[in-house]
């Protein structure tokens, strides 16, 4: 749920990380905080185990800017990836603006990324989205590993809708700012045409 | 809970403050601050120099979610309050209108007791603010006017 506050002259939209364990949800977070100037981002939150898996979220407030004299913020968060976390990836898809589906391009994580991309809908519509519709961004991560299937087969098993994807390498960064303004903007021109 | 807009105007905003305040004062608190169920910090008084409260405000929300699903685990709706008990500060945090929180942090200076009974008080108070926001038609013009050049200008 957008929100505008007329007061502070700001626009807040909330972006969810979604995609199957270690596909490196977290690690694109990390890299933006690590890019971001810090006057335009505010402190990253793990709520992580003790090795460092997502246990809740992660979050990650940035501002951009201003549009027409309101400031734009939006609220980054992870989900935990890993099957039996389901409840916890429900309870942050509430009040989502706009989805970044976070896919493990290697040959063995096939069957996950379509698992987790399946859970994405049914969990959107149990909060009462309608999967077809929330801004959904797809990024083909890992594309620097060996043992990757290729864009076109992720494409075909991941991308029915046809939303704009990248290739990436969170860790190096490639396509993680790339992945964040395409979300974006489809977030706000979204946001846009839904005003009453 | 489908996609919608939530718009806090300047009129909402003041009366929510004021009522922050005089519960700030009355309940002896050090920081109150009013967040939405997704963790966007509505409005604060006290201190909150010290707090980072946009971290505070999603946690905040984060624990009010994962309570409410320990809560229909066991059959019910919601844990409508919750105490967190610390060494120094202690956090008093409410779902108010089943769309807002209400968060109080406190000291030895003033009670579980009397934090509990203001903010009943102050719920009300914040409730009907809510309430009479809700009535007026949406709209303002900021959204309706963004152009793809307006987008665009983030990112440059």
């Amino acid at each position: 749920m957008s929100f505008i506050n007329y007061s502070s002259r700001e626009i807040n939209c909330k972006i969810v990380y979604y995609g199957p364990g270690l596909c490196g949800k977290t690690t694109n977070l990390q890299f933006i905080y690590k890019r971001m100037n810090p006057e335009a981002r505010g402190k990253m939150i793990s709520l992580a185990t003790e090795t460092e898996r997502t246990l809740f979220f992660d979050f990650l407030p940035l501002s951009l800017g201003e549009v027409r004299g309101f400031k734009t913020r939006f609220h980054l968060y992870t989900v935990p990836g890993q099957v039996f976390y389901d409840a916890s990836r429900r309870l942050i898809l509430r009040g989502v603006d706009g989805v970044v589906f976070c896919a493990d391009s290697q040959l063995t994580r096939v069957d996950a990324n379509v698992e987790s991309m399946e859970n994405l809908r049914v969990n959107l519509r149990e909060q009462g989205y309608s999967p077809e519709k929330v801004p959904l961004v797809i990024q083909y991560n890992k594309r620097d590993l060996t043992g990757t299937a290729s864009v076109a087969e992720l494409h075909a098993l991941l991308n029915t809708r046809n939303v704009p994807e990248f290739e990436a390498s969170a860790t190096t960064g490639i396509g993680v700012f790339e992945t964040l303004k395409a979300v974006i903007k489809m977030v706000l021109i979204e946001m846009k045409k839904g005003d009453r | 809970m489908g996609r919608d807009l939530f718009i806090l105007r300047e009129r909402e905003y003041e009366a929510f403050l004021s009522v922050l305040r005089k519960l700030l004062s009355d309940a002896c608190a050090k920081i109150v601050f009013l967040v939405d169920k997704n963790g966007t910090l509505l409005a604060s008084a006290g201190d909150t120099a010290e707090f980072d409260t946009t971290s505070l405000a999603s946690l905040a929300a984060g624990n009010i979610a994962a309570t409410g699903g320990l809560a229909n685990l066991i059959g019910e709706k919601e844990f409508s309050i919750l105490f967190h008990e610390g060494e120094r500060d202690h956090m008093h945090i409410s779902v108010l209108a089943d769309r807002l929180i209400l968060v109080v942090i406190f000291d030895r200076r003033s009670s579980v007791g009397l934090v509990r009974l203001r903010v009943r008080r102050a719920s009300e108070d914040l409730a009907r603010i809510l309430f009479s926001a809700e009535e007026e038609p949406e709209g303002g013009g900021v959204i309706e006017e963004l152009t793809d050049a307006d987008i665009e200008s983030l990112f440059k």
